[in-house]
């Protein structure tokens, strides 16, 4: 593996933090027609819509970024993403069910749910992406039978992933109307993330920052191996669970509110890694970090690249991060290192 | 010598049938020797334009969504606008195949021999060509002729329907929404063309194509008189983070259009009269109290 640059986690930290403020900023200049640097927070342009949008963008980013450590951690495989329990093509199948149900009768989310105003519950198509995405995990879990077997672990994401993206294009083939709406939800969008969305993935994004701090100890000891944590007298199925349940949770909520991002889970890891090695703690808050500046960033792009109209989020975050991971690749491989 | 005459007899009685030449959306030009009887459509818009240049008894099989004249209906169904099937479409020997230039079957047909005129039409005046294409691959007597007919009827009942807006609407600017996501229908699009034809000021101008997806900002800033939204999307208006600021969404200046008429709005075809009436209808419903 290649040395890690030996930067000190407060280093990192620090860079982070700047980096996060700077892209606020931006991010509230950012608006239709290119930057705009008067900046005028009471402007309801600006309140309303930039703020939750950049937040939003940094919260999204930060629970891939975070579920992407946890993953990582999990499978002990850098190559791991936040997606690979199927929850991606969960959430794509609710997300084409909601809209085929909406083209049909126009009556898929009934009046009394929407008028209640329980705004966790805010169903249609966020609450039909965080319900398919859930319920996608827990058939991958119970195809798995448990959470034991890394390796069956693995194979029943990806057998969940195809047979559910299988009934997405065949319900978008009976039904070519949804496909334009589909599209910008595969490729993300976080142009329509509001104050309470963000409320709720901050809520989320503290309660699984709360699971990696308490599991931080044991994942270190887990990745010295199975049987080693074994012989230190960890439960290692609990948690496992827990850790499961914090990552589905991280990436339903994020996938819900902003669609599929690309890369962001699989990137940010690794963009802190390649920086400094240290505990899980450290790692994943670094990581929950990285995607959230990754992500706001792609989002300014998106939205001033070619004003007023919007590029889709994941288009970016596919060429910074797949650019990223390329030229990362090819130093390893002047350095005669393998990955 | 009995032969001799009937070969000329039957010479005679041989309709003057000369090839037409027609150029299709892929700048393909195809000739098309005898008036063709048996027509398969593969899109909504072509089954209509045919129909309406009164040839509809010469179709023998549609998509999945045509639906309309009512005649229609009953027709063999092949497939959907991506997913026709070759083998219904060859059994049904058609003549002339009309499709969308985006059909992948198209050129599987033309290597089994049928012969396509591949038309996509986008906006009011690609309609317009594409009537006079089908109606001179059709050898209908006097086809410009017709469809200039066709065309001007259509346009006629726009402007009628135009005068029974209400006299503030024109020159009011509007924002319609085409799909989940932030689509917008923009000048340069059909249904664009049919609300500038009504008098009303898109804020998506010609440069950002037809169907832009814009970044919800824009539309708050622009703040158009009118909103355009078809039923799942209508759902979401008071949700928007901002939207509830514009004066179109405060004083409900909004016209939700059912899914089925959302769709026949973005269909491009000869239909724009009705298109134009839907539109006046549902600006008149929304300015009830």
């Amino acid at each position: 593996m290649m040395a890690a640059r030996t930067h000190k986690p407060w280093q990192v930290t620090s860079l982070g933090l700047l980096l996060t403020i700077c892209v606020c900023v931006l991010g509230l200049t950012a608006g239709s027609h290119g930057f705009e640097w008067g900046l005028d927070l009471s402007d309801p342009v600006v309140r309303d819509i930039r703020l939750p949008r950049t937040v939003g963008a940094w919260l999204a980013g930060a629970l891939l970024g975070l579920s992407g450590a946890m993953a990582q951690a999990l499978f002990r495989n850098p190559l791991a993403d936040p997606y690979l329990l199927g929850s991606a093509s969960g959430a794509t199948l609710g997300v084409s069910v909601a809209l085929a149900l909406g083209a049909w009768g126009g009556a898929y989310i009934a009046p009394e749910i929407h008028s209640s105003g329980l705004w966790v519950w805010r169903l249609g198509l966020t609450g039909a992406a965080f319900v398919g995405a859930w319920l996608a995990v827990l058939l991958t879990l119970m195809l798995a039978n448990g959470v034991q077997h890394t390796l069956r672990l693995l194979l029943a994401g990806v057998v969940v992933g195809v047979v559910l993206g299988a009934f997405t294009s065949l319900l978008t083939a009976s039904q070519p109307y949804l496909l334009p709406a589909m599209q910008s939800f595969l490729l993300g969008n976080t142009a329509m993330v509001n104050g309470s969305a963000c409320g709720l993935m901050a809520i989320v994004l503290v309660l699984c920052g709360l699971a990696a701090w308490r599991l931080g100890p044991l994942l270190d000891a887990l990745g010295l191996g199975e049987d080693t944590a074994k012989s230190l007298g960890l439960q290692v199925v609990p948690l496992r669970m827990l850790l499961l349940a914090a990552m589905a949770l991280a990436t339903a909520t994020a996938v819900a509110q902003t669609g599929l991002i690309a890369f962001i889970g699989l990137v940010a890891p690794q963009l802190v890694r390649s920086q400094l090695r240290s505990r899980f703690v450290a790692m994943s808050a670094l990581s929950a970090m990285a995607g959230g500046v990754l992500l706001c960033m792609a989002d300014i792009l998106a939205r001033v690249l070619s004003a007023p109209q919007e590029l889709p989020v994941g288009v970016l975050t596919a060429v910074l991060g797949g650019g990223y991971l390329m030229w990362r690749l090819r130093v390893m491989h002047i350095a005669g290192g393998d990955a | 010598m009995h032969k001799f005459m009937l070969l000329w007899v039957l010479c005679l009685l041989e309709p003057a049938s000369h090839a037409v030449s027609v150029v299709d959306d892929r700048q393909i030009t195809q000739d098309i020797q005898r008036a063709p009887q048996r027509i398969v459509t593969l899109m909504p818009s072509l089954a209509e334009s045919v129909c309406a240049l009164n040839a509809c008894n010469r179709l023998v099989g549609t998509d999945n969504y045509a639906d309309w004249p009512e005649q229609v209906k009953a027709l063999p169904k092949l497939g959907g606008l991506y997913d026709a099937s070759v083998e219904a479409i060859v059994r049904l020997k058609p003549d002339l195949v009309l499709a969308g230039k985006s059909t992948r079957i198209v050129a599987r047909l033309e290597s089994l021999g049928i012969q396509v005129i591949a038309l996509e039409p986008q906006n009011l005046n690609d309609v317009e060509r594409s009537l006079h294409v089908i109606a001179q691959a059709l050898h209908l007597p006097q086809a410009d002729a017709k469809a200039n007919a066709v065309w001007s009827s259509a346009m006629s009942s726009v402007a009628s329907a135009a005068k029974s807006l209400p006299a503030h609407v024109p020159g009011n600017t509007i924002y319609f929404e085409a799909s989940t996501g932030g689509y917008a229908a923009g000048e340069s699009s059909f249904i664009g063309g049919v609300m500038s034809q009504l008098g009303l000021r898109n804020i998506v101008d010609k440069r950002m194509g037809a169907f832009p997806q814009i970044n919800p900002e824009f539309v708050v800033r622009a703040n158009p008189h009118w909103i355009v939204l078809a039923e799942p999307m209508a759902q979401s208006i008071d949700r928007r983070p901002g939207w509830s600021g514009m004066d179109a969404v405060k004083s409900r200046r909004m016209c939700q259009l059912t899914a089925a008429q959302g769709h026949m709005l973005v269909r491009p075809g000869p239909r724009i009269g009705e298109a134009a009436q839907v539109l006046v209808n549902c600006f008149k419903q929304s300015m009830k109290p």
